[in-house]
């Protein structure tokens, strides 16, 4: 039991920055590029860790901690989060609720070292992420509060061990709600289009790209892993919820969960291609329907 | 649980929220128009797929009114008044979200207080009829063009009509299609009202009619 509790932690560990390779490619095929190379953020991270940091002397203790304070926190959330077949290493009571505020904690610091540098653009970056995280919040907190309550458990291991595919025929619409709520909050999180464009290098435009930019060295290479692993463990979620394969055979669950993670990133590279960023003053209006999709399957489960 | 019958009910929920949140007057048409669509199929649906003939020319009837003449005449009606294509709202797109989100919560109490004396087909058909003629009420009371009015008045006939279908498992198509023609003169004379306001006054804002008294 052990060892597949560590299993899962290794895969997400392992198998996190492999995702944006595959959403890169996927683009990359899109527009007729031969793109980068899968595993371009592993070489990225490899390099990044070889270089040195440089510090403004305007900066303090705080924007030094915030990379490190983001990366355990991805470590911890990464020991919450169930896969395929795989339970999690640590399990209790609520832990749903830990593992949303565990983002909001890390999301914290890097506003903090975002405000720190005392960059303009920083700030702007700041505000926006706030703005739109304060409304992606409500979306995944009451879409896992539908799945709670349709299950009866409110810890995600049990949660997810207890679904299987036959909730399509029991409660489907309240599921694809849910999907596309939780769909919403992923590429709002890991700040894709149409939300965020993860490659705009114009000031004016980004919104998590920006309150990175003084950083260099290790703790961009922490910024960065942390973001992959957060990518991998809302990934996890979305295809727990939406194609939950329980056929008892571990070993053909986690190749089915990872097809299907394979599938997700293909899927968002399709959405990153095909649509343009919204207007920012569109993003709440989006957000707002992602949680409004939340109510409606928990109002649909409850009654 | 009849998964076809909920999942009309839910698509209806959310084009009636769609409805609420958006800005287009072109694309709330057309919204309309998909879901008397939609509505169209329910008779057959509740019955079931069994093909009687009133009830294949019922719903014949009610998606070609619904689905084409209406939206036809409302379209028209637009372009003729080259008025703005903006809805214009009294309320935010936000806050009507939000709004309707509270008035479905509501109904959907009140459709567990409001037990039917007949075996609906789906639980849900109560409180989502309710939803739907609510929130034909407050598109006509949050929005300003008359266009808009016209719009939430056909929402709040659909959940009567959805309500209807609820009750009673065998319509009399003759009361169906008299109610049908009163809403169809309904949307024919507004749509020749609109033309006077606007060819009067040069816009179809209703907030300013109560200004006309001096």
């Amino acid at each position: 039991m052990i060892i597949l509790k560590l299993l899962n932690m290794v895969i997400a560990l392992a198998a996190a920055p492999l995702l944006l390779g595959i959403i890169n490619r996927t683009k990359a095929v899109f527009a007729g590029r031969t793109g980068q190379p899968l595993l371009q953020l592993y070489y990225d991270i490899w390099k990044l860790l070889r270089k040195g940091a440089v510090y403004s002397r305007s900066t303090s203790w705080i924007f030094r901690v915030g990379p490190v304070i983001g990366l355990s926190v991805a470590l911890i959330a990464a020991a919450l989060i169930p896969f395929g077949g795989l339970p999690a290493v640590i399990s209790f009571k609520g832990d749903l609720i830990l593992f949303a505020y565990l983002f909001g904690l890390s999301r914290f610091f890097t506003v903090l070292m975002a405000m720190d540098t005392g960059s303009s653009f920083e700030g702007m970056g700041a505000s926006r992420e706030v703005t739109f995280s304060t409304l992606s919040e409500p979306a995944l907190l009451i879409g896992l509060a539908a799945i709670a309550k349709y299950t009866g458990y409110i810890s995600l291991s049990q949660m997810f061990s207890s679904l299987n595919l036959s909730v399509w025929l029991n409660a489907g619409p309240a599921f694809v709600l849910v999907g596309f709520a939780i769909l919403i909050v992923f590429l709002t999180e890991n700040s894709r289009i149409p939300i965020d464009d993860p490659n705009t290098h114009l000031e004016l435009t980004m919104i998590h790209e920006v309150m990175i930019l003084d950083h260099s060295g290790p703790d961009l290479a922490m910024i960065l892993y942390g973001a992959a692993i957060k990518m991998w463990l809302l990934g996890a979620i979305l295809i727990g919820i939406v194609v939950p394969v329980h056929s008892g055979n571990a070993l053909f669950d986690i190749s089915a969960a990872m097809l299907f993670m394979i599938l997700l990133a293909i899927v968002i590279g399709v959405i990153e291609s095909s649509m343009a960023r919204l207007k920012l003053l569109h993003v709440p209006q989006l957000l707002i329907g992602a949680t409004t999709l939340s109510i409606l399957a928990l109002v649909l489960i409850l009654r | 649980m009849n998964n076809a019958a909920d999942t009309i009910m839910i698509f209806l929920v959310l084009t009636n929220l769609t409805l609420l949140g958006l800005s287009r007057l072109g694309t709330c048409i057309r919204i309309v128009a998909v879901q008397g669509v939609v509505l169209g199929l329910l008779p057959l649906l509740l019955n079931g797929w069994s093909l009687e003939l009133h009830l294949v020319f019922f719903s014949a009837a009610i998606i070609s009114l619904k689905g084409i003449v209406f939206p036809w005449l409302l379209t028209r009606a637009l372009r003729d008044l080259k008025t703005q294509r903006e809805v214009e709202p009294l309320i935010g797109y936000g806050t009507s979200i939000a709004l309707g989100m509270v008035i479905l919560v509501i109904c959907m109490w009140l459709g567990s207080r409001l037990p039917l004396p007949v075996a609906a087909m789906s639980t849900l058909i109560v409180p989502v009829a309710f939803f739907t003629i609510m929130s034909g009420l407050f598109l006509i009371i949050s929005r300003k063009k008359a266009v808009t009015q016209v719009l939430g008045y056909l929402v709040m006939e659909n959940g009567i009509y959805t309500f209807g279908v609820a009750l009673v498992q065998k319509q009399p198509v003759l009361v169906e299609l008299g109610i049908l023609l009163d809403v169809f003169v309904a949307v024919f004379v507004m749509g020749i009202t609109m033309f006077h306001i606007n060819r009067e006054f040069d816009h179809i804002d209703t907030d300013q009619l109560s200004r006309l008294k001096v």
